[in-house]
């Protein structure tokens, strides 16, 4: 038989991978960063693990327009950030906000490996940790998710 | 009061973020401009571009068309004997500055065709292997490997063919064409072939052939004054 939980105890398993949503999405964050003062100030990016980053960035895709796709990076891992932390201290509203957030980041993640694998024929390494940091935060919001459920029930 | 501190903590990561871009925007942009002051070959532009860009004519002339263009592109291909003849007509008065913008996609063989030629002008042949790829662009744009044919015509225009087939996938070669795809990108240029005459974008009718001989010429007349 397992000992009763108290409401702080029960909280805080539900606030920690909001937790390490907010800390991951920083990651995410300082990646986007980087990519956008690259391309802002026409710097030449190159990768140091793997080729390709050149091919990937100077590619069509790697404007919406005329905006950088860093930045919208950018802007979705700050609210990610922001609605992490909302709602591990509690802020009900900002958990189903995030998951349809990181849901749609999911979606992007999976359309831009999609257009790297087969359409570009190259893989850029900080376009490549980007989607590993939005495949990990959506693991996290479904633990949370799941978390949540279990509580209520 | 608890319910404040997400609110400070999402306010104090905003500023650090703003602040931080700002300061690292500012140091890049100073060193691209210094990077840019010292080997810069484009008169009046501080846009980003493969340098030294692939040029054709008189080195001093008064009129700089400057070409984006997609080597898999049919436009492209139909606007290039037009060109060579535009560029007969001005002489001296013309200089051409060629610029990679292969559109992946729709032409899924643009990349590798930009490479070709980047490869090409790394032993100083790229106007030759640009001007093989647009005359033969319906026999290499429909076949799947494409690089037998490239390495074909690099033989055909005296290249090193092994030095060619080490500098396609180069870092150098795939240098130049993002670093033209920037330039590109800082014009906004999404379509090709795009002119641009003394760094001015031909639209419009001053797209098509008559009226590009027309903005050279006022172009000219505007470098003479």
């Amino acid at each position: 038989m397992s000992a009763p939980v108290s409401p702080s105890e029960s909280q805080a398993k539900i606030a920690w991978p909001y937790l390490a949503a907010a800390l991951l999405s920083l990651m995410g964050l300082a990646d986007a960063l980087y990519l956008t003062v690259q391309d802002l100030t026409g710097q030449n990016l190159r990768c140091t693990i793997i080729s390709g980053c050149a091919e990937v960035l100077g590619s069509a895709y790697a404007h919406l327009g005329p905006v950088p796709l860093a930045v919208l990076g950018a802007a979705a891992y700050f609210t990610v950030f922001s609605l992490a932390i909302l709602a591990a201290f509690g802020y009900r509203l900002a958990r189903p906000l995030l998951a349809t957030l990181v849901a749609v980041m999911f979606l992007m993640t999976l359309w831009l490996l999609y257009l790297q694998a087969f359409v570009i024929h190259h893989f850029c390494q900080y376009c490549l940790l980007s989607a590993a940091v939005t495949i990990t935060l959506t693991v996290l919001i479904a633990i949370a998710f799941l978390r949540n459920r279990q509580t209520l029930d | 009061m608890k319910r404040l501190v997400p609110l400070v903590i999402i306010v104090v990561v905003l500023i650090a973020t703003v602040g931080t871009t700002w300061i690292w925007l500012r140091s890049s942009r100073q060193t691209a401009n210094e990077n840019a002051n010292a080997n810069s070959a484009n008169p009046g532009s501080n846009a980003p571009g493969a340098e030294p860009p692939h040029v054709r004519g008189n080195a001093s002339a008064p009129v700089t068309l400057e070409e984006f263009a997609d080597f898999q592109c049919p436009s492209c291909g139909a606007y290039y004997p037009e060109l060579k003849k535009i560029e007969n007509e001005f002489g001296d008065n013309l200089r051409v500055i060629f610029r990679e913008r292969p559109l992946v996609p729709p032409h899924e063989h643009a990349l590798i065709a930009a490479q070709a030629a980047e490869a090409a002008g790394l032993q100083n042949r790229f106007w030759e292997m640009h001007d093989l790829l647009y005359e033969n662009q319906a026999t290499w744009s429909v076949g799947s490997d494409l690089v037998p044919i490239f390495v074909d015509y690099a033989k055909k225009i005296g290249l090193n063919p092994d030095q060619f087939m080490k500098d396609l996938n180069g870092e150098t070669v795939a240098a130049r064409v993002f670093q033209d795809g920037k330039r590109a990108h800082a014009y906004g240029i999404v379509s090709t072939p795009t002119f641009l005459v003394n760094g001015k974008e031909a639209k419009g009718d001053s797209w098509k052939s008559e009226g590009l001989r027309e903005m050279i010429k006022q172009a000219q007349r505007g470098a003479g004054k």
